[in-house]
């Protein structure tokens, strides 16, 4: 049987990677906003498990953009509601 | 002739998107230039750049709805609905596109693309091996059943020929069978028997009395899949540059994934919610945007990809996988008019008066309702006149 799956060799998911505070901060400064207003994802998301990355983490997403060729995009880790 | 250092080095200075860079780059490579010229390039693709970058306060939302839907109005005059992709029936057209867009949770023609490592990928033996590993296949596929009828028995006469070809032992079958009769059909009221040299399983009913208990047995067990994937139905190879590639009826990520000789990395599959749960939210985005752009292609229609994105963008924003519409994106509004003027406008406005919610007038679409300057624009921008002091 094949090892355990990872997701991020997958074609279709773009690099992951959890942010420094200063990073985080940073940006926040940047664009003059709060955690709470950038997109989220969820802490049982694969792409966060694989990296390791815990609720309030930002994760940086680096996208192989249609347009840009390379997009960076910010994700605020959440803990999925319950339904 | 590579680009010059110094030169390369600005280019990657240069605050633009990574493709122009290495157009740029291309570009410059073949050309002699001088520094004041190269300065001269870069100031006027840097201009050129920011010409084409969308204005600050305009409705990229509005344009992106008018960009899908207009084209979505000539798809319904003119569509098949299936077509055949490799002898496999595939919804395409409009209906495909409002599957995207409403993110049902299972597409109503699942399929799979399912590429092979290069060991399996290029030799088509190898690759039918796979592909028996993966098609769901029922017990009557590999020996006789008869139903016994004088002593209550249905039996099984497994043909060792087929599972030899198939790759499956026969031991593997006999104890597989009743096992999933019984954990994936929930059907447990029988006995079973196994008789390895003969290669028969025998199963008889707990209630004797009833020929209808025999006949719901046999039933079972000739439709028990014993090898594959539940999920799917069929698989058909095929050759497409250079290498074999499995397309599948049914989709079931997660399991196609352990199967051995498939290619991790560029397997995928039509269903967005399972690429959401195996694969992630940022996959889901990709393949949002594929799908879309594939579906309104194979109709000859262009729609500018950055629509795409952006409603991609939209419908994976909370960390799930949310439909366009009254239950997703629009149901969710902050703003009570916004949502009524949607969608069942009244259930909208008795609940908000239930909750005693307030309206902050901050969007658009209330304002509209309400007779007030919207804030798009020009009409969200504040000009401040700061009055010159007298010299």
């Amino acid at each position: 049987m094949s090892t355990k799956l990872n997701v991020l060799d997958h074609a279709m998911v773009p690099d992951h990677k959890i942010m420094s505070e200063e990073e985080v901060s940073e940006l926040l400064t940047l664009y003059n906003i709060t955690t709470e207003q950038l997109p989220k994802i969820y802490n049982d998301d694969p792409a966060v498990k694989t990296i390791g990355a815990e609720v309030d983490d930002v994760i940086k997403v680096i996208r192989a953009s249609h347009t840009a060729g390379r997009a960076e995009a910010f994700r605020l880790v959440i803990k999925r509601p319950k339904k | 002739m590579p680009l010059l250092e110094k030169y390369d080095k600005k280019v990657e200075a240069a605050t633009l998107p990574q493709k122009t860079k290495d157009q740029l780059r291309k570009f410059l490579a073949e050309k002699e230039i001088s520094d004041s010229q190269f300065k001269q390039i870069l100031d006027k693709v840097y201009a050129e750049y920011k010409s084409t970058r969308i204005e600050a306060c305009e409705a990229v939302g509005v344009i992106a709805a008018q960009s899908v839907g207009e084209p979505g109005t000539q798809m319904t005059m003119r569509t098949f609905h299936y077509a055949g992709v490799a002898e496999i029936n595939v919804t395409l057209g409009l209906p495909r596109l409002i599957e995207i867009m409403d993110a049902r949770k299972e597409p109503s023609t699942p399929t799979m693309t399912v590429f092979l490592e290069s060991e399996y990928g290029n030799d088509r033996d190898k690759a039918r091996e796979v592909s028996w590993q993966i098609e769901a296949a029922p017990l009557h596929e590999f020996g006789d059943i008869t139903t016994d009828m004088e002593n209550m028995h249905v039996v099984v006469h497994v043909n060792t020929k087929v599972c030899d070809k198939r790759k499956i032992s026969v031991m593997d079958i006999m104890e597989g069978a009743p096992k999933k009769i019984r954990d994936r059909r929930h059907y447990r009221d029988f006995e079973h028997e196994i008789d390895e040299a003969k290669a028969t399983l025998t199963f008889s009913p707990k209630d004797k009395e009833s020929y209808q208990n025999l006949f719901q047995l046999a039933e079972h067990v000739r439709n028990v899949i014993v090898q594959g994937i539940d999920d799917i139905l069929r698989v058909v190879v095929r050759k497409e540059s250079g290498e074999y590639i499995l397309y599948t009826e049914g989709s079931n990520l997660k399991d196609v994934f352990d199967v051995v000789g498939v290619d991790t990395s560029r397997t995928r599959t039509n269903n967005i919610s399972e690429i959401a749960n195996v694969l992630g939210i940022e996959a889901a985005r990709n393949a949002i945007i594929h799908e879309a752009v594939s579906t309104l292609n194979e109709q000859g229609i262009a729609v500018d990809v950055r629509h795409l994105m952006l409603v991609s963008d939209m419908m994976c924003m909370e960390g799930e996988v949310k439909q366009i519409g009254r239950h997703g994106i629009a149901g969710e509004k902050e703003s009570v008019l916004s949502r009524a003027a949607f969608e069942v406008t009244v259930n909208h406005l008795l609940d908000a008066a239930v909750a005693n919610e307030v309206d902050e007038l901050s969007g658009v679409t209330e304002n509209v309702i309400v007779g007030q300057p919207i804030q798009l624009g020009t009409g969200d921008v504040k000009l401040i006149a700061v009055r010159q002091k007298d010299n």
